[in-house]
């Protein structure tokens, strides 16, 4: 089969390599009609998250058909169409139990710092990804979702990720009515975010990041403020004379890792990996939002350390929430919004590129050329009609 | 952009009051004021927002309580996974039991970075030799991968992997600054190699 396959920091390219197969009585071996690249596949393709290794495949946001079940498979068939949650979980686990799907203890050897993500390197378990024809789908009867027919395939890919971080990190902020929500990254899963915010209620969003052409997006879809960061002088300061001189009641770091913004937080945690990524995000986070607020990360960074502000958190007796997003919960939900016509995630997608030209489509997306908000990968044998396989006994 | 990086406070923003305190443009107040609450809009104000308040009651919010149970919305298997059968080399944490019921059996360790990353897995994650040796396991395996390329008989097009079509289309004068910038350092690199070069003669 066709796959994206990652050869070194900023080299991807298409090659073929074997189809997965089954592993487990529980997989499914599902044909990708359309994958994502996600903001934090940059960070794999940077090179910052340790044991990425060479031929992996990255993807964790992709719908698609079913084209094989394991032995033990009774919700999905073959021939189904199916969104798949970016988290590999178990679904018994006490975690599982408790509707962390992103916490998961039972899919992940290689780490316990991590939940399994596809295509997310070895640190996230070892699977391949969906930035290919076939991935290999564990635990299939309780991960995929049917997509239902009234949603729309570009929707739906959405769901796998970005639009659930994005509303998620709206949620652990913990918004309240009229509250005054601050989120930095004008990305897919900021831009989510900031619209999420309103659907809780806030009376002031405000959505700050450097590349214009996204802060012009933003402030149009999402109906919120925007701020260049790279025209004011010191972040924490702009949001409290935009405040009151109080802060933000609520903080967002959409952005993690590979955040702009200080040189020397650039210098240690991008260039020298001295730390596991810039902490630029969560400093301003912790310095612009009010006493008593709260910090909602769901920016993702490296597992070693960060050098925070964590006594200014402390003394401002701030509370602090992140987290994977926990796709699966938020479904339900997030259909309703978009069939009520609250939010329509596919209105961020630009770009539309085979999976062919993967190397070309990860340098656009990382280097935001050609306005570039969000890429969908579509593989070859994506629209096939294919007579289906017989399920696979294991 | 009109409202970026105008400096509107709350009230300025919704209701037209002045902020209350003057300050300059490097964030000194004027004077003294016991002000801690900006003015919040009212529904009235935000009902031209999309979807507004939709979520504003808790029990719509499905992460509310953040730990929830039973899990709603998947099937519910009975017990753990049986246990995936293992093929290949699997690294396992050092800080849980033994292998997981599921795993990921792609790109099992080998070669040299393979032999890194053993070791790695020899460390807790708690300590941050195992992080630092599984990012040199990645760099080594890097030139491993050109290798394996040039062992197939494939000589790897590093600059259309690292999209240099994309660039040419879309930045072609970023590309035009990349490459002279490049040729520049190496013609001073080249050109310093050959003085010293000189000197040592």
């Amino acid at each position: 089969m066709l796959a994206m396959n990652y050869r070194g920091p900023y080299r991807v390219r298409a090659d073929h390599k074997p189809d997965p197969v089954i592993e487990h009585p529980g997989d499914a071996i599902v044909r990708v009609t359309r994958a994502c690249i996600c903001g934090s596949d940059l960070h794999l393709y940077h090179g910052l998250v340790p044991d990425t290794r060479v031929g992996h495949t990255f993807g964790h946001e992709f719908i698609g058909v079913v084209e094989e079940v394991g032995s033990s498979v009774q919700n999905l068939k073959v021939g189904d169409k199916v969104l798949v949650p970016f988290n590999i979980f178990c679904g018994s686990c006490t975690l599982c139990q408790h509707e962390l799907y992103g916490n998961c203890h039972n899919t992940n050897a290689q780490s316990t710092a991590v939940g399994a993500i596809y295509g997310y390197s070895h640190t996230a378990g070892g699977y391949d990804g969906g930035q290919a024809e076939y991935v290999r789908v564990p635990m299939a009867d309780v991960g995929p979702m049917v997509i239902p027919d009234d949603i729309h395939d570009d929707d739906a890919v959405l769901l796998t990720d970005a639009l659930p971080t994005g509303y998620q990190a709206a949620e652990m902020g913990d918004i309240e009515e009229g509250d005054t929500v601050v989120v930095f990254g004008a990305g897919p899963v900021g831009i989510f975010a900031a619209k999420s915010a309103w659907l809780m209620g806030a009376g002031r969003v405000i959505v700050v990041d450097e590349v214009e052409y996204r802060l012009e997006f933003v402030k149009r879809y999402a109906q919120c403020e925007v701020v260049n960061f790279k025209e004011v002088k010191d972040m924490a300061l702009h949001i409290k004379k935009m405040t009151d001189w109080v802060g933000a009641d609520v903080c967002i770091d959409a952005v993690g890792c590979e955040a702009a913004g200080n040189t020397m937080q650039t210098i240690t945690g991008v260039y020298t990996m001295m730390q596991a990524g810039s902490a630029t995000v969560l400093h301003w986070c912790i310095n612009s939002v009010r006493k008593g607020g709260n910090v909602s990360i769901v920016g993702v960074y490296g597992p070693t350390f960060n050098a925070v502000p964590i006594g200014n958190a402390l003394n401002k007796g701030l509370t602090l929430r992140m987290n994977q997003a926990s796709v699966r919960r938020h479904l339900p939900r997030l259909i309703e919004h978009i069939r009520a016509g609250r939010i329509d995630p596919k209105q961020i997608i630009t770009h539309r590129v085979p999976l062919e030209e993967v190397s070309d489509a990860y340098h656009i997306f990382s280097s935001k050329l050609d306005n570039c908000i969000k890429t969908i990968l579509v593989p070859p044998r994506a629209n096939e009609v294919r007579a289906v396989k017989a399920s696979v006994q294991h | 952009m009109e409202t970026r990086n105008d400096i509107v406070s709350a009230n300025d923003q919704h209701d037209g009051h002045h902020a209350p305190g003057e300050h300059d443009g490097d964030g000194h107040v004027g004077h003294v004021h016991g002000h801690i609450a900006p003015r919040r809009p009212t529904r009235d104000q935000l009902q031209h927002i999309q979807g507004w308040g939709a979520d504003l009651d808790r029990k719509n919010r499905p992460g509310v309580p953040m730990e929830r149970t039973p899990p709603r919305f998947i099937n519910v298997p009975d017990g753990d996974p049986a246990p995936q059968e293992q093929h290949v080399e699997v690294l396992v944490s050092t800080e849980r039991p033994g292998r997981t019921p599921l795993f990921g059996s792609v790109q099992p360790p080998s070669g040299l970075s393979g032999a890194i990353r053993r070791l790695a897995f020899k460390s807790t994650e708690n300590d941050v030799r195992h992080w630092l040796l599984l990012l040199l396991a990645d760099r080594v395996n890097v030139v491993e991968g050109i290798g394996d390329d040039l062992a197939k008989g494939k000589v790897p097009n590093i600059l259309a992997e690292m999209g240099i079509k994309s660039e040419l289309k879309h930045n072609p004068a970023g590309l035009a600054k990349k490459v002279a910038l490049g040729a520049a350092v190496i013609g001073v690199a080249c050109y310093l190699m050959q003085r010293r070069g000189r000197r040592y003669r």
